[in-house]
């Protein structure tokens, strides 16, 4: 082991279902560092934080920590915890059921008792100097997403750490929420503590980070220090193939289509979800965005229009006919198809196969009674692996194995198949690689192509501005702004956003 | 007016889920029986009246608490019923067949329940069988060594047990006058302490210790309890073994009440657990729920089965469907609170 180094991992190999997750990794980490683990989706970065972190055992390879003599051997989380080191997960790994300051400090507090008034006051303190909205004594089912994630943050943080990981602990959290966070990386970094960040924002890489290290195809590409490696070396080295111009692929007749035939028209739609109703129309063969901040109603907007939220008044019409949409499956008739945000609660059926997966919404099309053949659902679900290049072992493999991004395929491949007039795809690219989310922005300029329309909802602008021909703002449950042509760019998207005011 | 009381509202801090169910349970305890006193009066106006409903529960407020512990882990035991019958029968025939102590009962009862726990708990949590299952088999298994060990009722002579049995503890000050203008203190059974130990004992580790809040935590969620540092399967373990333990208090308290052995005793009794916790406020998902819950659970099953009798409805079905009403309305008030406050969050 190196002097400074507190984490040494060395070969590491990780098998699942036949697909070689992890092949002879190798990863170090340094006193006062912060590391970043960069890759594309499936490149193995979960993997080796959960072999890590004792979730998953390790095939071979061996792990050294700073105070330990030899290899050291992870069985669990807790022995994990014990050992010095802590996690924040990208999926909230707190209970529920429990309040906010257990959650911070369960399974880690010495003795047998629970002294409430203690563990209430400081988490209060702690939660008081990091700015979390939240109250100790409150149960945590009760705090927004983000906040939730805050508090695993905080139970970390607060924890006597040699070894901190965050595995895309950002995805949930707003600008302001993110600053918050860098500033507590920062302070630790002094500690010496070394921080293992694992991030899909190249901007946040490059603010806080010292080291990275890329992982491709659950090989090592190599380490390097920050300076050393522009945005575009990374990108590529994660890609393993020089980066097509973004810029490039919107076509140039976008201009055209404006104006022409409206295929949807919501009138003062509302849910019970929603603050104010929608007001708003879809042109055929266009592209458009819903943008605005986290929680401005981008995303409780297209789930009235699905009726994923129960839908409380207004009017819709499709092609000029008044219709009604009560729930999803009324939205499927009418040629509407919906990849929901959240993809592990609305999205994927973890247990079913990648073939049932994909044939799911046909077969809801198709009603039950006339079952789709095993051969035909083989065929279609061949045909779209190799069409969205959906990296799994075999069509039978359950969905729940595959890496995110290609469960994300997985479920786009489900709406395509029924063949849609009028795609919604809301975050379609969170937390996916940028080889799939480029893949995926020229799939949907393609289907505009075809003359069906899309709405694409992300959270990052620069990727609406590249995809979408029309952008419809919204901020605080409103709709306030519409912005198509030249009108697209990225200080007039932030002004309006802004309300013009600063 | 509105705004005002939003306001007033959102200043408290939200109470807890496990918080909510328990005041829904004494609350509606409490009317029930205030209802009938008020309005069937009758045997309602006595105290002893509510003294009996103890003393013919206590063993089924041990047994429920244990229920409790493992479905708050998320878990079920069905074998309580059926281990209450063996335990009755073992210690009775100790007793009386094998010149037995009270002590000697006493150790194997608690031995008979805390082996089943640990049986059981093992298979549960450390070979990740389905804790229906496993506790299915054990209750056909302790069905089956009962008649093994006698298979027909007796009761129960030994002397020291027999005094032990019809000891009264009197309650100070409290009792009512008889027709003939003569007060009677009221009394419970030595079971009733037991139970009511064992629940104060309960509510103190479900809410101060470690190991408490690890029930919790399991039930609420196993995989993020897990990477938040707790050993799900020691927790698991330790509830089913705790259950099992109590389950041979309980069956031991039970002994004491009826005094004999008898194949048939407690019958349907994990069934009556079960229903006792689910109207205490325990959720059968596991993460919520209350020893005190539990307790007013059992008192509120056993209230409204009195209310029956006494309105003149005595046929066994009155009262299973009475029951089965009462669970039902349990569960949607339940759903529906739950709904709301999750809504309004």
């Amino acid at each position: 082991m190196q002097k400074d180094s507190v984490l040494e991992m060395r070969g590491i190999y990780k098998t699942f279902y036949s697909v070689k997750a992890l092949q002879n990794v190798d990863f170090t980490l340094r006193e006062g560092e912060i590391h970043a683990l960069m890759g594309e989706n499936g490149a193995g970065k979960s993997t080796l934080i959960k072999v890590l972190t004792g979730v998953y055992s390790k095939d071979a390879g061996q792990v050294f920590l700073k105070g330990h003599e030899g290899p050291i051997s992870i069985k669990s989380p807790e022995e994990a915890q014990k050992a010095g080191i802590s996690t924040v997960y990208q999926e909230i790994t707190l209970c529920p059921n429990l309040t906010v300051a257990e959650n911070m400090y369960i399974g880690r507090s010495k003795g047998i008792l629970t002294n409430w008034h203690k563990m209430n006051a400081s988490a209060d303190k702690i939660l008081e100097s990091l700015g979390i909205p939240a109250k100790a004594e409150q149960q945590l089912g009760s705090c927004s997403i983000a906040v939730q994630q805050m508090v695993a943050i905080a139970r970390a943080v607060d924890m006597e750490c040699k070894v901190l990981i965050l595995d895309e602990p950002t995805s949930s959290l707003d600008e302001s929420e993110v600053a918050k966070l860098f500033r507590l990386m920062l302070d630790l970094k002094a500690r010496g503590v070394g921080i293992i960040f694992v991030t899909h924002f190249l901007d946040q890489v490059y603010e806080v980070c010292d080291r990275i290290t890329v992982l491709r195809d659950g090989q090592l590409v190599g380490e390097y220090a920050i300076e050393n490696l522009p945005r575009v070396e990374l990108v590529s080295k994660m890609l393993g193939k020089d980066l097509d111009d973004l810029s490039e692929i919107k076509s140039g007749d976008e201009e055209a289509k404006i104006g022409s035939e409206i295929v949807y028209e919501a009138d003062e739609l509302s849910s019970v979800a929603a603050r104010y109703p929608f007001h708003f129309s879809i042109h055929k063969g266009e592209v458009n965005g819903f943008t605005g901040l986290l929680g401005s109603g981008r995303s409780e907007c297209v789930r009235a229009i699905f009726g994923a939220d129960k839908v409380t008044g207004g009017k819709v019409r499709i092609d000029g006919k008044d219709i009604h949409i009560k729930k999803p499956r009324d939205a499927m008739k009418h040629g509407i198809g919906y990849l929901p945000e959240d993809r592990k609660r609305d999205g994927i059926v973890g247990d079913l196969s990648v073939r049932d997966n994909i044939i799911l919404a046909l077969q809801v099309m198709e009603g039950f009674f006339g079952p789709i053949s095993k051969a035909k659902a083989e065929k279609f679900a061949d045909e779209y692996i190799k069409l969205l290049e959906i990296k799994t072992a075999s069509t039978d493999t359950p969905i729940k194995s595959l890496s995110g991004g290609n469960q994300q395929k997985v479920i786009l491949a489900r709406w395509l198949l029924t063949n849609p007039q009028y795609l919604i795809l809301d975050e379609p690219t969170r937390g996916i690689d940028i080889g799939t989310k480029i893949e995926i922005q020229k799939l949907v300029l393609k289907l505009a192509g075809e003359g069906k329309s899309v709405t694409f909802i992300s959270s990052e602008i620069d990727e609406m501005l590249r995809t979408c021909s029309r952008l419809i703002v919204m901020r605080d449950g409103k709709e306030v702004g519409e912005l198509s042509g030249s009108d697209l760019t990225q200080s007039k998207v932030m002004s309006t956003i802004a309300g013009g005011a600063r | 007016m509105k705004i005002g009381v939003d306001k007033k509202t959102r200043r408290l801090a939200p109470m807890s889920d496990t918080n909510l169910l328990l005041t829904i349970t004494i609350v509606v305890f409490f009317v029930m029986y205030i209802a009938a006193m008020l309005f069937i009066g009758r045997g309602f106006l006595r105290v002893q009246t509510f003294f009996n409903i103890l003393n013919e529960n206590a063993a089924l407020i041990i047994l429920s608490c244990g229920m409790s512990i493992v479905m708050i882990t998320g878990g079920i035991d069905i074998s309580v019923g059926k281990l209450t019958a063996l335990i009755c029968m073992s210690a009775a025939v100790n007793l009386d067949y094998h010149g037995g102590s009270v002590m000697t009962a006493v150790l194997l009862s608690l031995a008979i329940g805390l082996a089943f726990g640990i049986v059981q708990g093992a298979l549960v949590a450390f070979l990740d069988i389905q804790p229906f299952i496993v506790t299915l088999a054990g209750m056909f298994f302790a069905k089956g060594m009962t008649t093994i060990v006698n298979s027909t009722q007796f009761n129960v002579q030994n002397e020291a047990f027999v005094a032990l049995k019809n000891t009264r503890i009197y309650i100070p000050f409290l009792g009512s006058v008889n027709r003939r203008g003569v007060f009677v203190p009221a009394y419970v059974e030595i079971g009733v302490i037991v139970a009511v130990v064992a629940v104060i004992v309960l509510f103190f580790i479900l809410r101060w210790t470690k190991l408490g809040r690890s029930f919790y935590a399991v039930g609420g969620n196993p995989q993020s309890a897990n990477m938040l540092g707790i050993n799900v399967r020691k927790t698991r373990f330790l509830a089913h073994l705790l259950c099992g333990l109590l389950a041979g208090i309980g069956g031991f308290v039970y002994f004491l009440h009826v005094g004999s052995g008898a194949p048939s005793h407690a019958t349907g009794a994990e069934m009556n657990a079960i229903a006792s916790s689910i109207i205490g406020g325990t959720m059968l998902t596991g993460g919520v729920g209350n020893i005190i819950g539990t307790f007013f659970g059992v008192l509120s099953l056993s209230t409204i089965k009195n209310i029956v009798s006494l309105l003149g409805l005595d046929d066994a079905w009155w009262t299973n469907i009475t029951v089965a009403a009462m669970i039902c309305i349990f569960l949607v008030v339940q759903s529906i609170v739950l709904l709301r406050k999750n809504k309004n969050s």
